[in-house]
């Protein structure tokens, strides 16, 4: 094992301790993002493009946006907005 | 046979009875019961508020640790059993890896005549150069369909739960064009200008060059659904929904899952029966061979764009 993919381990560590360490939510689904994103280039060095390209859109991609839809949907995470969308939310 | 039986005779009937009762057109209670409609209990303002307040009181009576005994003993003992199921799971699962077979161990239960077979065999009888693809889509090609068929069901279940009623969705349309997107970002717009065609013809490559290189239908077809949630994004469902809306889900979903089991039902009666199948394995290496991978591929990719598109689209404003 190359020091390359051992700092790429020791970088899965930290991103897998500190999202339940995170106290924001939005946070936790960046630090997600981006353990995915080590881990598909893993997948890479342990010569398994296919999985690697799975992770990168599946892992990376498309669950963290269903993520953001259901934090979004729940209002976990602020929108800002503009004052006149704003006023036409509250005359709903 | 029977005659017919005229209307006034047929009224008579308990069928007719029964399926008038079934389509709901008559309520059996109407003029029997009476029914009076309750009234609506108005609370005012001030009283809500002052019940609010007491819940809110009582909650923090119960949930006050320095208060309530229960509390705190039951509040010990979560965090001590949490901390000793983790420990112990982590102990069970190092206690297995340990117990594991050594790496590479020519004895190893998983190098058996199958791998072999797989190996030594593989281009040959699938005419896959990947050999993972002609692994998983003609050797165990059921097992796949049966991952397609979960993604099937999957999106089914989130329709069950999410899908809005489409008179609703016109209704809150029109209140507001643009609520379930980001407004109209300009670098957003710029970038997915620029991205989304290169996405999309990244995704198509991987499909159709599932048996020649790394990826395949799945891999593919989640960019696809990746480039079309970024699409989304950027231009809005009512541009989207030029070219892709519920009736092309359909078609795309059904289609790709028939053709599916079509393709696989063929493939493995001809196989199981010693009769000779009439693909044509084709040249290894070209992009129009290696038989029913290429098909399957496609398929396998337009079903699993199809489901990542529909779940953000479910997610996000409760229909496509």
């Amino acid at each position: 094992m190359t020091l390359f993919q051992c700092i790429l381990l020791g970088f899965l560590i930290v991103c897998a301790v500190s999202v339940s360490f995170s106290k924001n939510l939005l946070n936790s689904i960046l630090i997600y993002m981006s353990y995915s994103l080590v881990m598909s280039i893993l997948w890479v060095c342990l010569e398994s493009p296919d999985l690697a390209i799975t992770e990168a859109a599946v892992g990376a991609g498309v669950t963290s946006v269903l993520f953001f839809a259901t934090l979004k949907k729940i209002q976990a995470i602020r929108i800002e907005m503009d004052k006149p969308k704003e006023e036409a939310g509250q005359s709903e | 046979m029977s005659k017919p039986k005229s209307r006034e005779e047929y009224e008579k009937t308990f069928a007719f009875r029964f399926f008038r009762w079934l389509s709901g057109s008559k309520d059996p209670y109407v003029g029997e019961v009476e029914m009076k409609v309750q009234e609506e209990t108005v609370l005012p303002h001030e009283t809500i508020i002052d019940r609010m307040r007491e819940a809110e009181m009582r909650r923090d009576k119960v949930y006050d640790e320095e208060q309530n005994k229960f509390a705190r003993i039951f509040h010990i003992i979560y965090v001590a059993m949490a901390i000793i199921f983790c420990i112990a799971l982590v102990a069970v699962l190092l206690v297995t890896v340990s117990c594991l077979p050594p790496d590479g161990n020519a004895s190893n239960p998983v190098n058996n005549v199958v791998s072999k077979r797989y190996i030594e065999q593989g281009l040959q009888e699938t005419g896959a150069l990947n050999i993972v693809s002609g692994m998983i889509l003609t050797y165990r090609a059921f097992d796949t369909f049966g991952e397609t068929n979960v993604l099937f069901i999957a999106t089914c279940c989130v329709m069950i739960m999410l899908m809005v009623d489409d008179a609703i969705l016109k209704k809150q349309a029109a209140m507001n064009d643009r609520r379930f997107e980001p407004k109209n970002d300009t670098i957003l717009q710029g970038v997915a200008f620029v991205l989304c065609p290169i996405i999309f013809i990244f995704g198509i490559y991987i499909i159709l060059n599932g048996h020649l290189s790394p990826g395949g239908g799945f891999s593919g077809g989640s960019i696809m659904g990746a480039g079309l949630i970024l699409y989304v994004a950027a231009f809005g469902f009512k541009r989207t929904q030029r070219f892709f809306d519920e009736h092309v889900y359909k078609i795309a979903k059904i289609t790709a899952l028939c053709m599916y089991g079509l393709i696989g039902t063929y493939f493995y009666m001809t196989g199981a029966n010693g009769i000779e199948n009439h693909i044509p394995l084709g040249i290894p290496g070209h992009i129009l061979s290696s038989g029913i991978i290429l098909p399957i591929n496609i398929c396998v990719g337009l079903e699993v764009a199809c489901t990542m598109y529909a779940f953000y689209a479910l997610f996000r404003r409760g229909g496509l």
